[in-house]
């Protein structure tokens, strides 16, 4: 039984869900605070995250930088724009690669569900084209992604 | 069908390179979050499933259809025509490539039968196939894969705050 849901919503949307066994705070702590943030935000194996700037405030920017240590590597850049401890963030973000890709605006929930937690993250692209570019680049490295580039179909 | 296995074995590769990480200090963390059991074990694991899910490719003739998919243009291509049906030109304008160029594209779909084209007077307009579905299916079950290993990780780094917030407690 897998306890993440991934779709698109009309056009422009991507909607991901997931429960954890710990409370919003847990959960929202390690979505804001950088030396939680680079012991999951990873992708897969090999791959670690040196640099992570994260400026949970509204206004705040972040930069996470990624690496498989052998001399591959891609980062992103993005502000807060809205942060309501431990409910909700609101942020923009785009992937360097190394030219910027269009601006993903992302809305992410977390909600009591029982002792554990409801997340729901909904992703905004700017255009259906953007979208499916994004699928394009997202499963180019489908094995290599992390959340942050996520892109759904159909 | 050859670029197909080429590019099997290519993920083959990288999966064994990032092995040589297993001394490096972030091993840690992978062992625990990749390799439940024993890191050995979760390397023959990992590669035991690579080999498993190439040989089931092979077996349902997707092979052909993954070999079309190793392009980004043939993926958002598809992922157009997943909105429906589309003519070559419509296809071309948000690539900014000449139209011969995106026959192009368009042929190595057809030929892997993930899409097919309708004749309406002069125009060729394309649609996606089931076969074409299937395939993005696939992508995106790839996809989810990578996102849950995030996921699975952060379970683990929850259940270590909690501990660490538990063991403080009197």
């Amino acid at each position: 039984m897998s306890k993440m849901t991934l779709k698109t919503e009309g056009d422009t949307h991507v909607i991901v869900t997931r429960r954890f066994a710990a409370p919003p705070e847990a959960v929202y702590r390690a979505h804001t605070e950088p030396k939680l943030i680079q012991k999951w935000l990873l992708g897969p194996e090999g791959w670690t995250m040196p640099v992570c700037i994260n400026e949970a405030k509204a206004g705040g920017k972040f930069r996470y930088e990624w690496t498989n240590g052998k001399g591959g590597g891609f980062h992103i850049t993005g502000e807060y724009l809205e942060l309501e401890p431990y409910n909700r963030i609101v942020h923009v973000e785009r992937m360097h690669l190394p030219d910027p890709t269009p601006d993903n605006h992302i809305e992410t929930r977390f909600e009591a569900d029982g002792a554990g937690t409801l997340m729901t993250m909904r992703m905004t692209l700017p255009d259906g084209k953007t979208r499916a570019a994004m699928l394009g680049t997202g499963m180019e490295r489908g094995m290599e992604a992390s959340y942050v580039r996520l892109e759904g179909m159909l | 069908m050859i670029k197909a296995h080429a590019e099997f074995m290519e993920i083959g590769n990288r999966m064994q390179a990032r092995r040589s990480f297993e001394g490096s200090a972030i091993a840690a963390s992978v062992r625990s979050s990749i390799c439940r059991t024993r890191a050995g074990w979760g390397e023959i694991l990992l590669l035991t499933i690579n080999t498993y899910l190439y040989k089931l490719l092979v077996m349902h003739g997707l092979d052909a259809a993954f070999s079309a998919l190793a392009d980004p243009t043939r993926r958002a291509i598809l992922a157009r025509l997943a909105n429906g049906e589309a003519t070559v030109n419509e296809l071309a304008e948000p690539f900014e490539m000449t139209q011969p160029a995106i026959s192009q594209h368009l042929k190595v779909l057809e030929d892997a039968g993930l899409i097919v084209r309708r004749v309406e007077g002069t125009k060729r307009p394309r649609r996606l196939a089931k076969a074409g579905i299937e395939a993005m299916d696939q992508w995106l079950a790839m996809l989810r894969k990578a996102l849950e290993t995030n996921y699975e990780r952060l379970d683990e780094v929850l259940a270590g705050m909690e501990k660490h917030k538990k063991g403080k407690k009197p």
